[in-house]
């Protein structure tokens, strides 16, 4: 436990509290990026340098790239002058007390920690690579599967509409978002992401 | 306090922060923010049992990782996707008003 | 036990089936209803000379038979019903069957015009066959119910013409006026069955009016001091005093002649009038009970003496009302009652013999006077005021010379006559008496009267010059349903079938004196059951009281031939002599001293009043009572009602309005927006968190 590791967490930290508190979101969005590179500096400290350099790459260089292209796609560049709350923000906030007490208790009480830290592990991408071909192959192909999904449906629904067909069934009034040309019967991929990772954290 | 503790104790709060903002913001992206940041600490919380576990040269946790970030990063396209659609849709961004499913 | 005692029941039973054939057949049968309506009382007759023969020779006391059949069971007894042949009842058979078979005969004539022939036979027979009824029986319940058979008959007997509401009134004024002493006959049997625990009359010594149940009720005394006996005696004789219509219960038979004169003939003077004498007859012995033993004469009891005062007032006051009628039945019908009277006396002061005398003799010779007095309106067209009538001698001499001797049997004329014997025997007894003389001197009275008013009747109806013409007298003549009858002109003599029972009458109304002269008393001797011998010295016993009331009945006939017989009415309209002389009593007479207004002042007003009271008594508190049970069950029924809408309906109703409300206010859960669930997946999260913390350990 080194200073070092001390002030990139607290500047983690507070990143990630200007992150989500601040009005324009474009500065919210960079914010992230600080934050997700302090992430991958506490990574290197850890010894898991492939994967703080996988952090940056993808995290700071991809999602938050993406973040800000969609900031600027939904016309949300600009300070809003609302609030930025939404309606029953303090019951967010005690849901969310109530959820750090717990951990925090659960983590500090604990007896279940390993006391002793071990020796710092030497990684090389080399015996990765052997995990991932070995033992890990079958989540690989899946992960690949997957990202392949995403990315068709990700386009898939980010589509421009085309003009709707007269003829289309009444089925085109329920709450659904609707669907691009060419796909009328294709069914929207249900689980919104976002939604489901969130419920399984 | 050891490492991991501390480790731990940084990947609460900071699954604390994102929670807050998924729950207290209005903007929709700003929730997808919050909800990249729970996962962010979620993996870090994985490094850290990884490197103060009784077997870090299993990688078990690296791996896991890994594949973590890659599944973030597949739900972060599609979910803003969702945004922008629904953007497109309802000409809003504003969770309070998308609320189709009231029952 | 001799055949004839088994079968006495097929006396009155012969009437009932020829009433019961008459009354199924609807087309008009006449003769087929005549036929059976004398035949059955012929056979009748010779059944009864059969059980009268079977009677005679008994020399050692009077002998009942009795046959006795099982009725019911009550508990573990049973009630016997059956019937007795004793001298009383022999007597009284012979007598009603012949009568009886006479009357219908004389009915055949006189009831030729009339549309309903068959109903009147039918009527006459069921009449015949209840008065047999009550006179063979040997249970007071069977008497009694043949009593009722009796009066029922009656009733539709008088009301024969019930289209004339003077007739209906009539009949339902008899009826009602004998149901009150009914009702004493009905309690005094109860009362007899509780004490005694049996109603027949003779049972092998078990009876209740034999010996140890004559003397267990004698000596029981009730209310006031009197006995048990004398009260069940006086119960008993207030069902005589309705049926034959003694004083203050005679109010009936004067409008019972309303009905046609065959009836009048057979029920009101001959048989059921006397079926109250002869009651008093059959409980002779329980009224005579506990009586002190005298040397001679009868026994003397509370009973007794009720019924000889009873029977004196009713003599002489029903011969004084005689004297200013002017309806010729209504003549004969108060004459009736007062020889009731007479034969109520007898009973009292001298036993079952005297009593019984004067009712055989009476029903012979009123029944002639009756059935005379038909032929005189027959002949006459349906008249019966005697003042249109007048010289009738001369178109009628048959109907002059029966109706002569019939009055003068009444009257009493010496020697010849039935009627003098048997006056004689009650007047001879009520000199006897050792309670009071005032009997005796109230009948002599009674004798002057009765043969004063008998004169007068004669003298208006058969003497001087006829006063009527033919077309006043339409009215019998539409009862009969036939109005040719008035066309006519003078008066004719009655047809053979009508005259020759009247001549038979007559030959009997002679020659029964015979059988109860003091010198040779055989009817009291069969009574009693005592031989008779022939002594003409007992003439002399009875010579001084036989002088007296023949001068009694010769100045009578006198006077009345003096006042009506010398001098003859011209007109119709001319004012009675009488009543010339004393108007103001002989309005009094001929308004009957207002009895009937006095009832109706009193007793009647009384009665509607009472029903007037149960009217109300019943439509607003019986009413009332159904009215609030019926209102009960509604308001159970509303509360039922009630209770399933609000209570099961609405709780099921309620209970599906709140699970509604909390499905309403669950889906306000589902905002629609994310951060709020969200926001429950955080607290969630937590509880399961703690939850897997706490719940392993």
């Amino acid at each position: 436990m080194t200073l070092f590791l001390v002030i990139t967490a607290v500047v983690t930290l507070l990143a990630a509290v200007a992150a989500m508190s601040l009005r324009n979101l474009v500065h919210s969005a960079l914010m992230l990026a600080v934050s997700f590179s302090g992430i991958a500096a506490i990574y290197l400290q850890l010894n898991a340098e492939f994967v703080g350099f996988t952090e940056i790459l993808v995290y700071v260089g991809a999602i938050a790239i993406l973040i800000v292209m969609a900031i600027l796609l939904t016309r949300s560049g600009e300070t809003p002058e609302h609030s930025v709350l939404t309606s029953g923000w303090l019951a967010g906030i005690a849901v969310t007390a109530l959820l750090f007490t717990l951990l925090g208790w659960a983590v500090l009480s604990s007896s279940a920690l390993p006391a002793a830290p071990a020796a710092p592990p030497r990684v090389t991408v080399r015996d990765i690579g052997l995990e991932l071909m070995t033992q890990y192959v079958l989540p690989l192909e899946i992960v690949g599967l997957v990202l392949t999904v995403a990315m068709i449906g990700a386009v898939v629904i980010a589509c421009k509409e085309a003009a709707p067909a007269p003829a289309v069934s009444p089925a085109a009034k329920t709450s659904r978002p609707p669907t691009p040309a060419g796909h009328p019967a294709a069914p929207v991929p249900a689980p919104a992401g976002a939604f489901k990772k969130a419920g399984a954290a | 306090m050891n490492p991991l503790q501390f480790c731990l104790l940084v990947s609460a709060l900071l699954f604390s922060i994102g929670f807050a903002g998924a729950v207290t913001r209005r903007h929709a992206i700003l929730v997808l923010v919050g909800i990249e940041l729970m996962l962010n600490s979620a993996n870090l919380n994985l490094i850290a049992f990884w490197r103060f576990g009784p077997h870090p040269e299993a990688l078990t946790g690296f791996i896991f990782v890994l594949f973590s970030m890659a599944l973030a990063a597949a739900e972060a396209a599609v979910g803003l996707a969702l945004v922008i659609a629904i953007y497109r849709h309802k000409k809003t961004s504003n969770l309070d008003e998308v609320k189709e499913l009231k029952g | 036990m001799i055949w004839i005692v088994k079968n006495l029941w097929l006396i009155p039973a012969l009437p009932l089936f020829a009433a019961g054939i008459i009354a199924v057949n609807k087309q008009p049968r006449r003769k087929l209803a005549a036929t059976l309506a004398i035949g059955s009382l012929a056979v009748g007759f010779l059944l009864s000379l059969c059980a009268f023969s079977a009677t005679l020779g008994h020399t050692a006391g009077v002998v009942h038979e009795v046959f006795s059949f099982h009725w019911i069971k009550f508990g573990g007894e049973w009630m016997d019903l059956g019937w007795v042949l004793d001298p009383l009842t022999a007597i009284m058979l012979v007598m009603v069957t012949f009568v009886g078979m006479l009357i219908f005969i004389f009915s055949i004539g006189y009831m030729e015009h009339d549309r309903n022939f068959m109903r009147f036979f039918c009527f006459l027979a069921l009449f015949a066959s209840g008065m047999l009824g009550v006179v063979i029986a040997n249970n007071l319940f069977l008497l009694f119910v043949s009593w009722e058979i009796v009066g029922l008959t009656s009733y539709l007997l008088i009301g024969f013409w019930y289209h004339r509401p003077s007739a209906a009134a009539a009949a339902k004024k008899a009826f009602i006026t004998t149901r009150i002493g009914d009702l004493g006959l009905l309690l005094g049997m109860v009362w007899l069955y509780a004490q005694t625990g049996t109603l027949n009359f003779y049972d092998h010594g078990h009876g209740c009016l034999e010996t140890d149940a004559l003397t267990q009720m004698a000596t029981d005394v009730t209310v006031g001091g009197m006995a048990v006996s004398t009260f069940i005696g006086l119960l008993i004789f207030l069902g005589a005093v309705g049926k034959s219509g003694q004083v203050p219960l005679h109010v009936w038979l004067p409008d019972a002649m309303e009905g046609p004169t065959p009836v009048s003939a057979l029920i009101h003077a001959a048989t059921m009038v006397a079926a109250g004498v002869f009651l008093v007859a059959r409980v002779y012995p329980l009224m005579a009970a506990g009586a002190p033993v005298l040397a001679h004469g009868a026994p003397v009891t509370t009973a007794l003496t009720v019924v000889t005062w009873v029977g004196a007032i009713t003599a002489i006051f029903a011969a004084t009302i005689a004297v200013a009628q002017n309806d010729i039945k209504r003549i004969l019908a108060y004459s009736t009652v007062s020889q009731l009277g007479y034969m109520m006396i007898g009973l009292g002061v001298g036993g079952v013999a005297v009593g019984m005398f004067h009712l055989i003799t009476h029903a012979f010779f009123k029944a002639l006077l009756f059935l005379g007095s038909g032929s005189v309106i027959h002949g006459c067209h349906d008249e019966q005021d005697v003042r249109k009538m007048g010289g009738l001698r001369k178109f009628m001499p048959v109907t002059f010379v029966v109706y002569a001797i019939g009055m003068l049997a009444l009257a009493g004329f010496p020697l010849f006559f039935s009627g003098f014997w048997s006056k004689d025997d009650i007047l001879h007894h009520a000199h006897e008496w050792s309670v009071s003389q005032i009997p005796f001197y109230l009948g002599c009275a009674g004798a002057l009267f009765t043969a004063f008013y008998m004169t007068r009747q004669v003298a208006l109806v058969f003497f001087g010059q006829y006063r009527g013409h033919s077309a006043d007298s339409h009215a019998e003549a539409r009862l009969h349903g036939n109005p040719e009858s008035a066309a006519h002109g003078a008066p004719h003599e009655s047809p053979a079938v009508m005259t020759v029972p009247l001549i038979l009458l007559a030959v009997f109304a002679i020659l029964l004196g015979v059988i109860g002269t003091p010198a040779w008393p055989w009817f009291a001797g069969y009574m009693r059951g005592e031989a008779t011998v022939l002594d003409w010295t007992k003439f002399g016993d009875t010579a001084a009281l036989m002088v007296a009331s023949s001068v009694i009945v010769l100045t009578g006939l006198a006077l009345g031939w003096f006042l009506y017989g010398r001098r003859q009415r011209k007109t119709v309209g001319e004012k009675d002599v009488l009543e010339a002389a004393q108007p103001a009593v002989f309005k009094l007479l001929q308004n009957k001293y207002y009895i009937d207004e006095l009832y109706e002042h009193t007793v009647i007003r009384f009665n509607a009043f009472a029903a007037r009271a149960c009217a109300f008594l019943d439509t607003w508190i019986f009413g009332g009572l159904v009215l609030l049970v019926s209102y009960a069950a509604l308001g159970c029924s509303w509360l039922s009602r009630t209770l399933d809408e609000k209570f099961v309906n609405g709780g099921f109703d309620a209970g599906c309005e709140s699970l509604r409300s909390t499905g309403g206010g669950l889906s306000r859960l589902h905002t629609g927006r994310v951060q709020t669930y969200l926001r429950i997946i955080g607290v969630a999260l937590v509880l399961l968190i703690i939850f897997l913390i706490w719940g392993k350990a």
